[in-house]
């Protein structure tokens, strides 16, 4: 399974990306240009975390109108795998590959802290190899990841896949770290193909790093495509 | 008049101007005079401090850089390099908190990126007047969202720093920003305008007219009631065109066809210009013309006197402009030729076909005036232990509990949760314990960091005080399990012209060369920052020391939580009675008042070299540094930062020394360390520290929940851990709502 992780301008964790694939899990991995049309030899696309274009109007508002955006719409739509972390995530909501919008966090503060996800659903690409209500310590580190969405929206285009809770899985309105709606932390499309988290997986993926929490997502998407086969 | 007095405009006094005259062999042009001006500010030409910084060490067997570069350089080995640097950013912060403190980021990143490294943290020390003050609010809150703004966007994480609010910065707080950033030793880049006949390039953001004057008037005067007014003179900086820059810089940086890079950063075209041609014994001719602009109708003088950020000058090899300009553009950044290196040592300035400045770059720099100011000791408030009443015993715990939930010691959470701490996955020590701990991917060791500065302590004793700040910033880095290897320094003063700073200068610097030269860490370069005066106060002389050190082996990182109960308690070295310069003194008794406590630096060398000794070993579960609050504190602290199930203690401090109450619990003696050690190793530890001649006593055991210090059997402090960590917690959350 081949890996590729796309850089827009101001992109900034899409070396911690690739060195989680390509020194962590060993998988194959290269970047993508943000001016890229097409995914070639890549079967997972991560959108890593940054400030696209300096989330200027809004985060991942101007990214979502990069040239390599049309290919991963088609390669979602072809069933490929996505990724979206945290700038990545909001890209994919401006993009309308996941529904939704994100707001300022409630404290209006950037926050950087270990945050626990209890995980929701276990049937997507990233977390099949997650047990159902696992909870996981993976860090947050964001300005703008208090997710609000329609509730008929949601219910019609994406699934929930993570809520902030607390270490023991209780999902309360102390564990929120920003305000989201529902302790909403990552979702999925109906399909389960496309993922987006606020969360930072890459950063919990080594013990010295304090937690290797955050590797199961990526370890998730290389099994489902090893059961899947080739297509 | 204007006329009359030329100088005046620029910030030079008439002796200056002649000697100005004198260099030029003829009366400077209006343009000239303001290069000169600019370039012979405090803040560019050391003048003043020159003489000074002279007497610190810095050479020792890993220097690769040492002072008069954009950055120091420590040698890590099998070709890989360290440069790091720190500088402040105090006056702009003060008129204008977010732009400054971000710029203040902004521009030592560039700094370590023109050595041809890649930025792999940041620290952070800042000084602020008292947070009961609404402006203070605003102003800590600015710069912290200033630091954040930029470190953030451009992905170097903020892994550490300081805070302390004294009513002296009040007006004039401090900025100082630290990075360190990782070089291929055969990549090293310098700031040097080699080879006559190669291409000057300006990379990066268009010219504007901000920060014009920034470096001369803003950061080389002293604040007066119209500082205000001098908001236009601060930068407006641009992560995001910072880390586009960034990413440029790296790839043309491996084209190999980079001769020279430096910043611009203060005093823009100008210093950049005259420091690379005078480092390398050339000059550079400038077509002005072709400088990219932000906007129309800028004069030769705003081109050349600009700050505007995010802006690179690269001297290229012959031939290679348009591969390094292709680079820059598909990064969407001009990186576009506005001059050449020439062989005759001047700096000459064309626009529109005419020679519109014509000076020697050695001129600009080299040659620009040095002052041995005059001196004046000051007499300083002495403390009369003896008259002052001790703690009564009853009051202890309350007192460690105010202690922990004063602003000075309060946790640092509110901050550095605003700072992204962990981009770059290296981040294996986080902001919190005593210093930041960054691995290494492509082998098994890493860096610590830290920054550390008193002010009070200098004000108090000028020369003990700057031997104290390197001494705590080696211990903070040695009990993160690092050896302390080199220092950059950011010394921020009040007012130089006046005899008692100058005084206060040397002695500090004199006593930090001490404190070196002891423990064996050169100062590879930094940074001074004079005339913090505001409307006649000056602040207290701050030293704020950025010291790095290597861990071979990345599990000897060690943290200051304690890991599990049953866990023994051991402190390194003796506690004497003392009070002077202390949190306590200042809180309980509101006397700020010396000296400060004496330092053996020989017994500071032997405790540190048994603590790493012990940490490689393996027998150490949790150390910290004990200083600010003293004992009690560096215990309590170390319970709040336990693990699960260690978040106690039950200690006894009968055999720790101090004769009174006060100075056993809250006297911030230095040269000690407290350690846990699992029960088998602690016969062992103390063994080694009588091998090492370092006193060392078993206090007690790890518990959890609660914090029990006794002396002989009498309790004097037994807290809930719980209340202690919500009023350490809770104070900067508090104190920043108002």
């Amino acid at each position: 399974m081949r890996f590729g992780v796309v850089v827009f301008p101001g992109s900034n964790c899409e070396r911690d990306c690739f060195h989680l694939v390509d020194q962590v899990l060993g998988r194959p991995v290269r970047y993508v240009w943000h001016q890229d049309t097409a995914l070639e030899r890549v079967d997972c696309v991560i959108l890593p975390g940054g400030f696209s274009y300096g989330d200027y109007l809004r985060p991942g508002a101007i990214a979502r109108f990069s040239p390599v955006m049309g290919a991963v719409a088609e390669h979602a739509g072809a069933g490929g795998l996505v990724l979206g972390i945290c700038n990545g995530f909001q890209i994919l909501l401006e993009a309308g590959l996941l529904p939704g919008a994100m707001l300022r966090n409630r404290s209006l503060q950037f926050q950087c802290q270990d945050v626990f996800l209890r995980v929701e659903d276990v049937e997507t690409a990233f977390t099949r190899l997650c047990r159902p209500g696992q909870v996981l310590k993976v860090p947050i580190k964001h300005g703008d990841g208090n997710y609000h969405v329609d509730p008929e929206d949601l219910a019609a285009r994406g699934r929930v896949v993570f809520r902030y809770s607390e270490a023991d899985g209780r999902v309360t309105p102390e564990a929120n770290p920003n305000g989201s709606m529902a302790n909403i932390a990552g979702l999925a499309n109906l399909e389960g193909n496309v993922v987006g988290l606020m969360p930072h997986p890459e950063v919990s993926a080594e013990e010295v790093l304090g937690g290797t929490d955050g590797r199961v997502l990526l370890e998730s998407a290389v099994r489902y495509w090893e059961e899947r086969g080739p297509c | 008049m204007l006329e009359d007095r030329p100088w005046e405009a620029v910030g030079l006094t008439e002796e200056e101007y002649r000697r100005c005259r004198e260099l030029l062999g003829r009366e400077p042009n209006h343009l000239e005079l303001g290069l000169v001006g600019l370039m012979w500010s405090e803040h560019c030409s050391y003048k003043t401090s020159k003489v000074h910084l002279a007497k610190l060490p810095n050479e020792g067997p890993g220097v690769l850089q040492g002072p008069g570069e954009n950055a120091g350089v420590i040698d890590l080995g099998d070709g890989l390099a360290l440069a790091f640097k720190i500088e402040s950013h105090n006056h702009p912060s003060a008129i204008e908190p977010l732009q400054g403190a971000a710029t203040g980021v902004g521009g030592i990143l560039r700094d370590i990126i023109t050595m041809g490294a890649h930025p792999i943290a940041i620290l952070d020390s800042l000084r602020f007047g008292l947070l009961e003050a609404p402006r203070n609010r605003y102003l800590f809150a600015g710069v912290v969202a200033g630091i954040g703004w930029y470190g953030n966007c451009f992905g170097c994480p903020t892994v550490g720093g300081e805070v302390y609010c004294e009513p002296v910065y009040d007006g004039n707080p401090l900025v100082n920003a630290m990075c360190l950033g990782l070089v291929r030793t055969a990549g090293i880049i310098r700031g040097r305008a080699e080879g006559p006949g190669n291409p000057v390039l300006l990379a990066g953001a268009p010219t504007g007219r901000d920060g014009i004057h920034g470096a001369s008037l803003l950061a080389s005067r002293e604040f007066d009631e119209k500082a205000e007014e001098r908001r236009p003179s601060v930068q407006v900086g641009d992560p995001f065109l910072g880390k586009l820059l960034l990413e440029a810089c790296l790839e043309a940086r491996d084209t190999g066809l980079l001769v020279g890079v430096n910043d611009l950063g203060a005093a823009g075209l100008t210093s950049a210009c005259s420091e690379t041609a005078s480092r390398a014994g050339t000059g550079i001719e400038l077509e002005l013309d072709e400088v990219p602009r932000r906007e129309p109708g800028m004069t030769p003088y705003e081109v050349m006197l600009s700050e505007s950020q995010e802006r690179m000058l690269i001297i290229a090899r012959q031939g290679g402009e348009e591969v390094i300009a292709r680079i820059f553009r598909r990064w969407g950044l001009e990186a576009k030729i506005i001059g050449r290196v020439t062989a005759d040592g001047m700096i000459r300035v064309r626009e529109g076909g005419r020679m519109v400045a014509e000076v020697p770059a050695a001129a600009l720099t080299r040659e620009a005036p040095v002052y041995h100011r005059p001196e004046r000791a000051a007499e300083r408030p002495v403390l009369d232990l003896g008259a002052l009443p001790d703690l009564a015993p009853s009051q202890a715990g309350a007192w460690l509990a105010r202690l922990m939930g004063s602003a000075n010691l309060a946790s640092r959470e509110w901050v550095y949760r605003q700072y992204d701490h962990l981009v770059g996955v290296n981040t294996a020590l986080r902001p919190g314990s005593d210093a930041a701990v960054l691995r290494f991917k492509d082998r098994p060791g890493g860096v610590a960091a830290a920054v550390d500065g008193n002010g009070r302590h200098c004000w108090l004793a000028p020369r003990l005080g700057g031997a104290l700040a390197v001494a705590e910033a080696a211990r903070n880095l040695t009990v993160s399990g690092a050896r302390p290897v080199a220092l950059t320094n950011c010394l921020n003063f009040g007012n130089p012209e006046r005899p008692e700073i100058m005084w206060e200068f040397r002695e500090v610097i004199e006593g930090m060369a001490e404190a070196c030269r002891a423990l064996g860490t050169p100062v590879t370069g930094g940074n001074v920052s004079f005339y913090n005066e505001t409307l006649g106060q000056n602040i207290y002389p701050t030293p704020v020391v950025g010291m790095v050190g290597l861990l071979d082996d990345i599990a000897h990182v060690t943290r200051q939580g304690f890991q599990s109960a049953g866990d023994r308690i051991i402190l390194l070295g003796r506690t004497r009675d003392d009070l002077g310069g202390g949190e306590y003194l200042k809180l309980a008794h509101g006397l700020v008042a010396g000296p400060p406590p004496g330092l053996d630096l020989e017994a500071e060398v032997r405790v540190q070299a048994l603590c790493l000794e012990a940490i490689r070993a393996g027998m150490v579960r949790s150390a910290h540094d004990c200083s600010d609050g003293g004992l009690a504190v560096a215990l309590a602290e170390m319970a709040v930062a336990g693990g699960e199930g260690a978040r106690g203690l039950d200690v006894d401090l009968a055999a720790a020394g101090g004769s009174r109450l006060d100075t056993l619990l809250f006297g911030e003696t230095p040269s000690r360390i407290v350690l846990a050690v699992a029960p088998a190793a602690a016969e062992g530890l103390l063994a080694l520290a009588r091998r090492h001649g370092v006193a060392a006593v078993e206090l007690g055991v790890v518990t959890d929940g609660r914090v029990v210090l006794r002396q002989g059997g009498r309790t004097l402090v037994d807290e809930a851990t719980a209340d202690l960590e919500a009023a350490w917690k809770g104070a900067l959350p508090c104190l920043m709502a108002g």
